[in-house]
């Protein structure tokens, strides 16, 4: 019997956890899941394993357990306090080498991705970037399921699906909110297993010797319930004014297209899609977005999309639930006193 | 004497990228071929440190010929060599290849002439990976800041640089022992214009072109397909969504419009949410 592990790094700073590692307890659950009936008639064992490295954080290890880990590998030590690329990635390369993971998934964060690739060098194993897609599938020639990871290439016009044949860990990086995360259950029952780092303080080589904290604008799109989100056609940076309005009409934040965050309208934190962020909210609004494939790939699994669009034939109302073909400037007021009005009914 | 290496691709400009609507195939055809933009930054900030600590910059890439012309671009914006790795057995190589590749050539050009620091882009915007830098980092066992974003000082005697690298949370400001390998946002410097001198010599610079021939060896079983792990298994054209409904607020009237957004807002269940999330 041979123990196939689906393995997540749990990312987290100063104790706070990253919400994509649990996202990926999620999606590691599935891909276990898809891989249980061949392993059942080969005899084997099938787990969701989270690794975790930091000082004094056992209690995200008890948190990964309640989100479906079977078992934690913890790290816990005082170079790990901050996160620095050589501790993190000898300490997993130690980990990974003794329980040899089948799969293993990271957050494309900036953190996750500092880290992945040199896990995957140090194991010297395939790593894909950023997938949208994640699935164990047959492949010919394979005499187990692989994983099918899909990404984005070429400017987001193309999918490609990835496969590591002989090397493992199959490894990808996602990025946060392209899955949603699963339930919490406080019942889940799963093992905490102490390791050890072998890294000193000197041969971390690298010394933090300070940390700023941005005073600019810090918006959090990403896990935001409600989005609305500005393109080009709102004409120029006064728009935002406006999509400012009706976002805080809703309670929710300002997003925008690449091209305002080209021309300087709106600041990079603002922006969805392909290379911006990924974002799910309850809501998503997208105000004279024409919904370019690389602006889509970054909101398509909103809950809700509204669009509102002058062209009837603007690919974003592919997308949406509902489209209203319409001037912004005019829909968007209307908008704003309608909620307005609802809200006051309620109060 | 300051002695800096920065590692450059040369990349389709995506933002110019067009799929055939017919065949759903990528038209490469007319698509600009230009220096990774992050690399371009990378090399500037390069090059300012040579000029304050009067030193020299070489340039290394991995890809086809027609990589001369992002080589002579550097050597116009400062760069004193310029190497080119070419050989169609490297061909098809992923980002693990690619490392493999990249840290020989670099640890080859180090045991002649010691380097202080590496440069690397960010990401190379035609795959978006962030790969690379980490794994030559970890080939060459040497320490690493990604998102570099600034760097605040080198001291060649100390053998330490300090830089400051922006994460999701906040910047941080690092201390690392030299030789240290860097992948740079477009922050980290500006590009300047080419002096006159740069600019003639880039005209007739004819860089070096290092083979599977020589001048140092590679493992084959590391380089192109057979050192990639990873393989492309299937492409496709990303799937279509469902159609969700329209209404025009020109013909219906704008009222008529949000009164059917508000009723498909309460059959999906965020009507709440929407108006401002009061349960
Ligand atoms: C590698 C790569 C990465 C990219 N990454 C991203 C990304 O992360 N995010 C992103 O958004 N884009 C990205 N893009 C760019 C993307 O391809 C599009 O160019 C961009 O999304 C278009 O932005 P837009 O919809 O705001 O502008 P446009 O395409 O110009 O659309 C403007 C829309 O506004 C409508 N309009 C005009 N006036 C009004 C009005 N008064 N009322 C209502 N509607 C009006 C027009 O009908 C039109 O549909 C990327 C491109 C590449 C190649
Ligand atoms: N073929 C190459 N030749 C030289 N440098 C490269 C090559 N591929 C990647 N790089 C470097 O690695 C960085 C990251 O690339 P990537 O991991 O592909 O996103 C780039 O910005 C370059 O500095």
């Amino acid at each position: 019997m041979t123990t196939r592990r689906f393995w997540v790094f749990l990312e987290q700073e100063l104790g706070h956890v990253h919400p994509v590692s649990w996202e990926l307890l999620g999606v590691a659950r599935v891909l276990a899941s898809q891989v249980a009936e061949e392993a059942a008639a080969a005899g084997d064992e099938v787990v969701v394993e989270g690794v975790l490295l930091g000082h004094q954080v056992r209690a995200i290890a008890e948190m990964a357990i309640g989100y479906g880990a079977d078992r934690v590998y913890l790290m816990d030590d005082p170079v790990l306090e901050h996160y620095r690329n050589c501790p993190f990635y000898m300490g997993i390369e130690a980990i990974a080498t003794k329980y040899e993971p089948e799969v293993f998934l990271i957050g494309a964060t900036t953190l996750g991705r500092d880290l992945a690739g040199a896990i995957a060098t140090s194991l010297g194993t395939g790593l894909t970037a950023d997938c949208t897609k994640l699935e164990m599938g047959d492949v010919k020639g394979a005499s187990q399921k692989l994983l099918l990871a899909t990404r984005p290439a070429f400017g987001g016009n193309i999918m490609a699906t990835i496969v590591c044949r002989r090397h493992r860990p199959q490894m990808s990086s996602v990025r946060p909110r392209v899955f949603p995360a699963p339930a919490y259950d406080p019942e889940a029952r799963g093992e905490i297993v102490e390791e050890s780092l072998d890294v000193t303080e000197e041969g971390a080589r690298a010394c933090i010797l300070e940390f700023i904290h941005a005073k600019e604008d810090t918006v959090d799109i990403e896990y935001s319930d409600v989005i609305v989100s500005g393109g080009r056609g709102l004409g120029g940076p006064d728009g935002f004014a406006l999509i400012k309005e009706l976002a805080d009409a809703m309670g929710g934040v300002v997003g925008s297209s690449r091209p305002c965050v080209d021309a300087g309208w709106i600041s990079y934190a603002h922006q969805v899609g392909q290379s911006g962020k990924t974002v799910r909210p309850k809501v998503y609004v997208a105000a004279g977005i024409s919904g370019a494939l690389q602006h889509k790939v970054g909101m398509q699994n909103s809950d809700f999309i509204i669009a509102i669009n002058n062209d009837p034939n603007a690919p974003i109302f592919e997308v949406a639930d509902v489209g209203i073909i319409g001037d912004l400037y005019e829909v968007i007021p209307a908008m704003i006193k309608e909620i307005k009005a609802r809200k006051e009914a309620q109060a | 004497m300051f002695h800096a290496l920065v590692a450059i691709k040369q990349v389709p400009d995506t933002t110019n990228i067009r799929i055939d609507p017919v065949t759903g195939n990528l038209v490469r055809e007319g698509v600009p071929a230009i220096m990774n933009p992050y690399d371009a930054h990378a090399l500037a900030a390069a090059v300012e440190w040579k000029r304050k600590l009067n030193g020299r910059v070489t340039v290394v890439s991995m890809g086809p010929n027609s990589f001369i012309t992002t080589i002579r671009e550097a050597i116009e914006l400062g760069a004193d060599r310029g190497i080119l790795v070419s050989d169609r057995k490297f061909a098809g190589a992923d980002t693990l290849a690619t490392s493999y590749v990249l840290a020989e050539v670099i640890r080859a050009i180090h045991e002649q002439d010691p380097l202080d620091l590496i440069f690397f882009g960010k990401q190379a915007i035609d795959g978006d990976t962030a790969q690379v830098g980490p794994g030559v980092a970890v080939r060459l066992d040497m320490p690493i800041v990604t998102y570099a974003v600034a760097i605040r000082a080198v001291d060649l005697d100390d053998a330490t640089v300090v830089v400051e690298r922006k994460t999701e949370r906040w910047t941080e400001v690092v201390e690392t022992p030299l030789p240290a390998l860097l992948t740079c946002e477009k922050d980290i410097a500006e590009i300047p214009f080419a002096p006159l001198p740069d600019l003639i010599r880039s005209l007739r610079y004819e860089p070096e072109v290092w083979t599977m021939d020589g001048p140092i060896t590679f493992d084959t079983e590391m380089i192109g397909v057979r050192g990639s792990p990873t393989i492309v298994y299937q492409m496709g054209t990303p799937p279509l969504p469902e159609p969700g409904e329209k209404i025009s607020a020109r013909e219906e009237g704008i009222e008529a419009a949000l009164a059917f957004t508000f009723k498909k807002a309460q059959e999906a269940g965020v009507l709440q949410t929407m108006i401002g999330g009061a349960q």
